[in-house]
């Protein structure tokens, strides 16, 4: 057999690949498809432009390593699916919220639309991460439901 | 855009095509020396080299050249491909372990003590090559050096030449398959990939962000193809820096009766998470 690996792997494996993966749905849905957020926002601040490079270029590495993290654990048959899903939701939800909150709101980066109401895009932005990351939570740290009678624990 | 060269020789021009020539030639030599000394060449490693010599050559000669005279996102283009794309095909082309199975023992020797030399030992610290690459660049587009470099033919020759140079150090550092004095862990290169990368995005979107000349279009899409040019090319190298750690890392049982011979491999195989 091969060496298994611990199950916090997958959680880590599965964080990696939300993170990338969430920033490429902003990309194409929200820049390329629905061209609600703009390559640039006149008023971004440095700070937002820095903030915005770093998690850019995080996303493509997150989602590479997370994803050859995936591989090795199935080779070496240690993934936990359960703990490897809970890791995408939590990657994906806290990086909404960090976009939502601190790059839209406090640094000022870009909104998520233009010439609207922003209150209820904000407020749906925030709610739908919060779940992700609540339910991402839920799947980590939920003891394994039980077998059924007699079979041996993993 | 508007350049203004004293007319003459396009030296930069002229000098890509006999680079370009030569680094062909020579490639060709040593893969020919290496088989008659009955060493193998892989057929892929030489498609790779020549690839970049055409795309670094077109970067700085011919059609492309003379579009980005006149257009941003021609200019861009060439910088795509002579700083990240044409280093990362001459690097797979493995120049130097051609080099040390075409020659001699004694050249082969010298070779190897430039490699373990102290300058190399800096030069290939990670860090060092993202910031001459990365930092390079910041000093093109930052500062007026790129137009001292369109009035001054050296000048520019030479700014061309650190590009691919750096380009090239860096691409080797993080993903080459010739031997290197020292090669840092996974997470450490990914570390500079990821900063590196957010440096050179930060760049094009300031470009971006200061177009103001007299054609504001044309210098916004030159920076979005920096930006997403400088994506495509990372992305790939983030995908080799992760296969080297997925194949060094294979459990044994993987391996067993295909093991192949890696100078790389340590004594202790890491089992971390992309240590």
């Amino acid at each position: 057999m091969p060496s298994p690996a611990p199950p916090a792997r997958s959680t880590l494996s599965g964080v990696l690949a939300g993170l990338g993966l969430i920033s490429f749905v902003d990309e194409t849905v929200f820049h390329q498809l629905l061209h609600w957020h703009h390559f640039y926002d006149r008023s971004t601040p440095d700070v937002g432009l820095v903030s915005d490079g770093l998690f850019h270029a995080f996303g493509f590495v997150a989602v590479v390593s997370g994803l050859f993290l995936l591989a090795d654990l199935r080779r070496r048959r240690s993934l936990v699916v359960r703990r490897w899903v809970g890791g995408v939701l939590l990657g994906a939800g806290a990086f909404q919220l960090y976009d939502g909150l601190v790059q839209h709101k406090v640094f000022g980066l870009h909104q998520i639309r233009y010439g609207v109401d922003l209150l209820p895009y904000d407020l749906v932005w925030n709610v739908v991460a919060a779940v992700l990351v609540v339910l991402g939570a839920v799947l980590t740290l939920r003891p394994r439901a039980p077998r059924t009678a007699g079979a041996t624990s993993a | 855009m508007n350049h203004h060269h004293d007319p003459g020789v396009d030296l930069l021009a002229v000098l890509g095509v006999v680079v370009g020539v030569l680094a062909v030639t020579a490639y060709a030599v040593l893969v020919v020396r290496a088989r008659g000394r009955g060493r193998a060449w892989p057929f892929g490693r030489a498609v790779s080299w020549v690839a970049g010599c055409l795309l670094a050559t077109a970067a700085v000669a011919g059609p492309l050249r003379d579009a980005a005279m006149t257009s941003w996102p021609a200019h861009m283009a060439g910088h795509v491909l002579l700083g990240m794309l044409a280093p990362l095909l001459l690097v797979l082309g493995a120049p130097v372990t051609l080099a040390l199975r075409a020659l001699p023992a004694a050249s082969a020797r010298r070779l190897v003590r430039l490699l373990r030399s102290r300058p190399l030992r800096l030069l290939t610290e990670p860090g060092v090559a993202a910031v001459l690459d990365v930092g390079g660049l910041w000093l093109v587009y930052g500062t007026p050096l790129l137009d001292v470099a369109h009035a001054h033919r050296g000048v520019e020759v030479l700014v061309h030449a650190h590009v691919l140079l750096a380009g090239y150090l860096f691409t080797a550092v993080l993903v080459g398959p010739d031997p290197l004095p020292h090669r840092r862990g996974t997470r450490h290169l990914l570390v500079v990939l990821v900063l590196a990368l957010a440096a050179h995005d930060v760049l094009a979107k300031r470009l971006y962000a200061m177009a103001g000349g007299l054609d504001l279009l044309d210098e916004q899409r030159g920076a979005m193809v920096m930006y997403y040019g400088g994506d495509a090319v990372d992305l790939a190298l983030a995908v080799l820096v992760c296969a080297r750690w997925y194949r060094r890392t294979r459990p044994r049982d993987v391996v067993s009766g295909q093991r192949q011979l890696d100078l790389e491999r340590p004594r202790t195989r890491p089992e971390g998470v992309l240590g």
